[in-house]
């Protein structure tokens, strides 16, 4: 990133767009709070701000429903038109670009020939594999050779979304398209899943700007997620779970329970299963979250959320609680379930290896697993 | 296909891309189907969810309270008035704004023409303007062009002089800052957007106006503020700069007709979804753009919506052409070539949608038919607000049968939506003051309940038009599960009879400038709204490929 003298950085644009240096630091304030991180990194993001040069993203869309694009653009702090216009150099987003058809192709191209290695792809949606990838095909080429022609030269890629990270709804069983998540698909590139349906917002802007600022990858779990936003339960920060722990549960919708806001793990909640931060940053700027709202988690940032039972049912293997010890008890089977199931996953390898480092020095990784 | 004059001569819209959302359904539960169709669509994310509960509900004949009914009302305008305008700034306007050309913009003038456009509209002095140019020149000079390079800045059919392409890439920034506020009233009762929680049988978002953990004052006064927000910018941005932008490019209202039969199934149900005499869009079927007819239509006839394969990759059982969903069947089988390829052949099957007919006939669904069907009807407010755009523009009422029509009519019908939204607000305090704070019916919710076998319909009226899923529930499991959504009808490719579907139809004899950059194709295609990616290549009088263009 550094060796790209082409253009403005994201301060430089800033300033010509009136904001002034007062206003850029408490801008680089908000988004480390943001982020979680501690007021000291602060300079350290200003100073990324203010010297590199606005990072170009592909954004392709595979099988998809567009949820994570309408969810980006609502991220509110930073509004995506900063992030557009400003912080990234958005070169091909065809849902979103003025270009279409010929026009649009050639940019993508264009990047992919003249400017390798320095593009961070994202991926919204998934490729179907069966019956030669037939089931999505832009302008008569399948999303599949699209996806891994645009891969072979990014300098990392972002899999927004549950279906680009775990293949979401299409995926479901039978998954008739033969859908599957980018990393399951491309292999020696550093890949960041961002899951949900959709992501917040903010978590989306937010795992931008991270990589914009440190020009690495954030820290990653086992399932290539990043910690700092999917590294709790729900069901551990959810401002109903006092209600868990003294045994008042929604019995049945609209209930007295329910106009008290009480617990709705017995209507079939995920939350006590599910990784993401709807309960700490909510949804929209902070409006309310699923369960806040009086709906459960259905869990739809985790692997096969689709497949692990009707919403409705609640988990299985959980004892009604009432006693402190349980939900760590269920916390500690959750972890242990994600660890297992990443022993046979292959991104483990893939995405650890790319974890802390920075981006594009890992682009000669050992290819091999994967496909 | 184009005329030796640049016009064209033939169309063929094909959908490539199929998700199987159909098969997916098969033996699952019903009260979950909801989520699993929500995931149709994103960017018209609650709509398919709307339809899913409302077709269970149906089927096991629950009839949900007053306040889910008018809950569900709130948040099925609030989207059609977050989609229009999204869809007018956002997907639409850089087909008739030319942002280069905004660059040429004097700052003074262009203050001097949004007041008189937007007089209510409060971002509007010289100054303003004058950082927008100062930003877009920086950002034009910068080089990294992003989303808005490449594009087909200057052609000639461009019209608008620069300082009205000024203010509109302001309204085009503006409207990004706003639409991620109205969608908070998903939020509220929803709980996120995209993609809010439904519930079969109601809303799960209980009320209690004497606690502060569920829907109370302070919840509805945050929805009501929103409201007025919305008001606000549809009435004082979004319909001046619609009708300022019209007034450029009339010569639209002779272009893109199509197909002049138009349909809707109407929705905003004051007296339960049953009761169609009383929605406020209202149902019916126009066809040849007859506006003294407007016929009935029974989602539930078998002889009235039938899907058909002709031209579709799906195999019919033996013997059978067209099927009412209820008898629906979707098996894929791909014939098309062998990607990559370099084009479909239209005398074969090339796309992923079925074609579905009323009564045989090709239909156009949206916008365009709610506000026809609405006109035809004698709806006041239609009558209101389509006699006074005419007026404004000097134009005749068939005007309203084009491309420019289609973008006219989302415009006026988020007028009406978001004049209706306030009402249904006020219905709900209204309802809460009686002493009803109920939200859902939930004596149907257990299996148990249910009937061994039953069909159900739900239906609504998405920003893209006319949208049924018909369910089939057998033994508390989802039998079959059929969804025809408003794209299939308007991109739907040829039918058995070789009859074209809207976006086809609609573009014959369109005029172009310049065939090598069709900008004109993708004014009509995007006119509709279109919510799949579908694949225009021009081609010339002797078959020599003049440009491509995939539109979304």
């Amino acid at each position: 990133m550094e060796s790209q003298p082409r253009s403005a950085s994201t301060y430089d644009v800033l300033r010509a767009h009136g904001v002034d240096r007062r206003r850029f630091v408490k801008f680089c304030t908000m988004m480390a709070a943001a982020m979680g991180l501690e007021a000291t990194i602060v300079p350290q993001i200003v100073e990324a701000l203010e010297t590199k040069p606005r990072l170009p993203v592909i954004w392709l869309h595979g099988l998809e429903c567009t949820c994570c694009s309408e969810s980006f653009i609502r991220s509110s702090h930073p509004i995506a038109q900063d992030v557009i216009l400003n912080m990234i150099s958005l070169d091909y987003d065809d849902t979103l670009m003025a270009a279409a058809g010929f026009q649009a192709e050639e940019i993508r191209k264009k990047l992919i020939k003249e400017h390798p290695g320095e593009y961070v792809l994202a991926v919204e949606g998934n490729a179907p594999t069966a019956d030669g990838g037939v089931y999505c095909t832009v302008g008569g080429e399948t999303f599949l050779s699209i996806l891994e022609e645009t891969a072979a030269s990014a300098k990392a890629i972002i899999a927004w979304g549950s279906c680009a990270s775990n293949g979401c709804v299409q995926a479901a069983k039978p998954n008739p398209t033969g859908a599957k998540p980018v990393h399951a698909l491309i292999s020696g590139k550093p890949i960041i899943n961002v899951p949900g349906c959709p992501p917040i917002a903010e978590v989306m802007t937010g795992v931008l700007t991270y990589i914009l600022t440190f020009g690495a990858l954030p820290e990653l779990d086992g399932y290539g997620r990043p910690k700092m936003f999917y590294g709790q339960r729900i069901h551990d920060k959810c401002y109903r779970r006092a209600f868990f722990d003294a045994g008042q549960f929604v019995e049945t919708w609209d209930d007295d329970g329910a106009k008290k806001g009480w617990c709705l793990y017995k209507m079939g909640c995920r939350g006590p299963s599910t990784y993401n931060s709807c309960s700490t940053f909510k949804w929209n700027d902070g409006v309310s979250y699923p369960i806040g709202s009086g709906h459960g988690c259905i869990g739809c940032s985790e692997v096969n959320f689709w497949d692990n039972g009707p919403f409705y049912e609640r988990l299985s293997g959980i004892p009604v609680p009432g006693i402190e010890s349980t939900p760590d008890t269920i916390g500690a089977v959750a972890a242990g379930a994600a660890v297992i199931g990443v022993a046979s996953h292959f991104i483990s390898t893939q995405v650890l290896r790319a974890t802390g480092k920075k981006i594009g020095s890992d682009t000669n990784a050992p290819a091999g697993e994967g496909k | 296909m184009l005329d030796e004059r640049g016009t064209i001569k033939d169309a063929m819209s094909s959908g490539t891309m199929w998700r199987g959302l159909e098969v997916i359904l098969k033996g699952r539960d019903p009260r979950t189907a909801w989520a699993f169709c929500e995931r149709i669509c994103g960017v018209c994310t609650t709509v398919h969810a709307l339809a899913s509960v409302r077709a269970v509900e149906n089927a096991l004949n629950v009839k949900v309270p007053q306040n889910a009914e008018i809950i569900r009302n709130i948040m099925f305008l609030t989207q059609q008035v977050q989609d229009h305008v999204i869809h007018f700034y956002h997907l639409h306007a850089l087909d008739w704004v030319d942002i280069v050309s905004a660059l040429k913009a004097d700052p003074a003038a262009t203050s001097a023409l949004a007041q008189k456009v937007s007089p209510s509209w409060p971002l509007a002095s010289t100054g303003y303007f004058k950082d927008l140019a100062t930003t877009l020149t920086k950002f034009v000079q910068s080089g990294q062009l992003g989303l808005f390079q490449n594009a087909y800045w200057g052609h000639p059919a461009y019209k608008l002089p620069p300082e009205a392409n000024l203010m509109a890439v302001a309204h085009y920034l503006e409207a990004l800052k706003w639409q991620k506020e109205i969608i908070k009233i998903h939020t509220v009762f929803g709980g996120k957007n995209p993609h809010p929680n439904y519930l079969v049988g109601g809303m799960a978002s209980a009320i209690s106006m004497q606690g502060d953990n569920a829907i109370n004052m302070e919840r509805l006064n945050y929805v009501k503020g929103l409201i007025q927000d919305a008001m606000a910018v549809v009435e004082n941005m979004y319909i001046p700069d619609l009708l300022a932008v019209a007034s450029f490019y009339t010569d639209w209202a002779a272009i893109g007709g199509g197909l002049g039969n138009y349909m809707a199934y109407g929705d905003v149900p004051q007296n339960g979804i049953g009761d169609v005499s009383k929605f406020r869009m209202p149902r019916g079927v126009i066809l040849n753009k007859n506006l003294s007819d407007v016929q009935p239509l029974d989602l539930a006839d078998a002889n009235q919506v039938q899907e058909q394969v002709a031209h579709s990759w799906y195999e019919y059982p033996e013997g059978k052409d067209s099927l009412h969903p209820w008898d629906g069947v979707t098996v894929p089988k791909y014939s098309g070539p062998k990607p990559p390829y370099q084009q479909l052949d239209e005398n074969a099957k090339y796309s992923w949608l079925k074609s579905p007919r009323w009564k045989g006939n090709a239909v156009e669904v949206g916008p365009l038919s709610r506000m026809l069907v609405g006109f035809a009807s004698g709806a006041p407010d239609y009558k209101e607000v389509v006699t006074e755009a005419l007026g404004a523009l000097k134009v005749p009422a068939t005007a309203l049968f084009s491309t420019l029509g289609r973008t006219a009519a989302r415009g006026l019908e988020t007028k009406l939506c978001v004049h209706w939204l306030m009402a249904e607000y006020d219905k709900l305090i209204a309802n809460l003051k009686a002493g009803d704070s109920a939200v859902a019916d939930t004596s149907r919710w257990e299996p148990s309940t249910w009937p061994a076998d039953t069909k159900g319909y739900g239906f609504t009226e998405a920003p893209r038009g006319a949208l049924c899923h018909w369910i089939h529930i057998k033994d508390t499991k989802i039998e079959n599960y059929q969804i025809v959504v408003p794209s299939t009808w308007n991109a739907s490719p040829k039918d058995g009879k070789g009859q074209h579907g809207a976006y086809e139809s609609a573009l014959l004899n369109t005029p172009m400038a310049d065939p090598k950059r069709p900008l004109e194709i993708l004014r009509t295609i995007h006119s509709f709204d279109p919510c799949l990616a579908c694949a225009s290549h021009v081609f010339g009088p002797n078959g020599e490929k003049l440009a491509e263009i995939v539109v979304r």
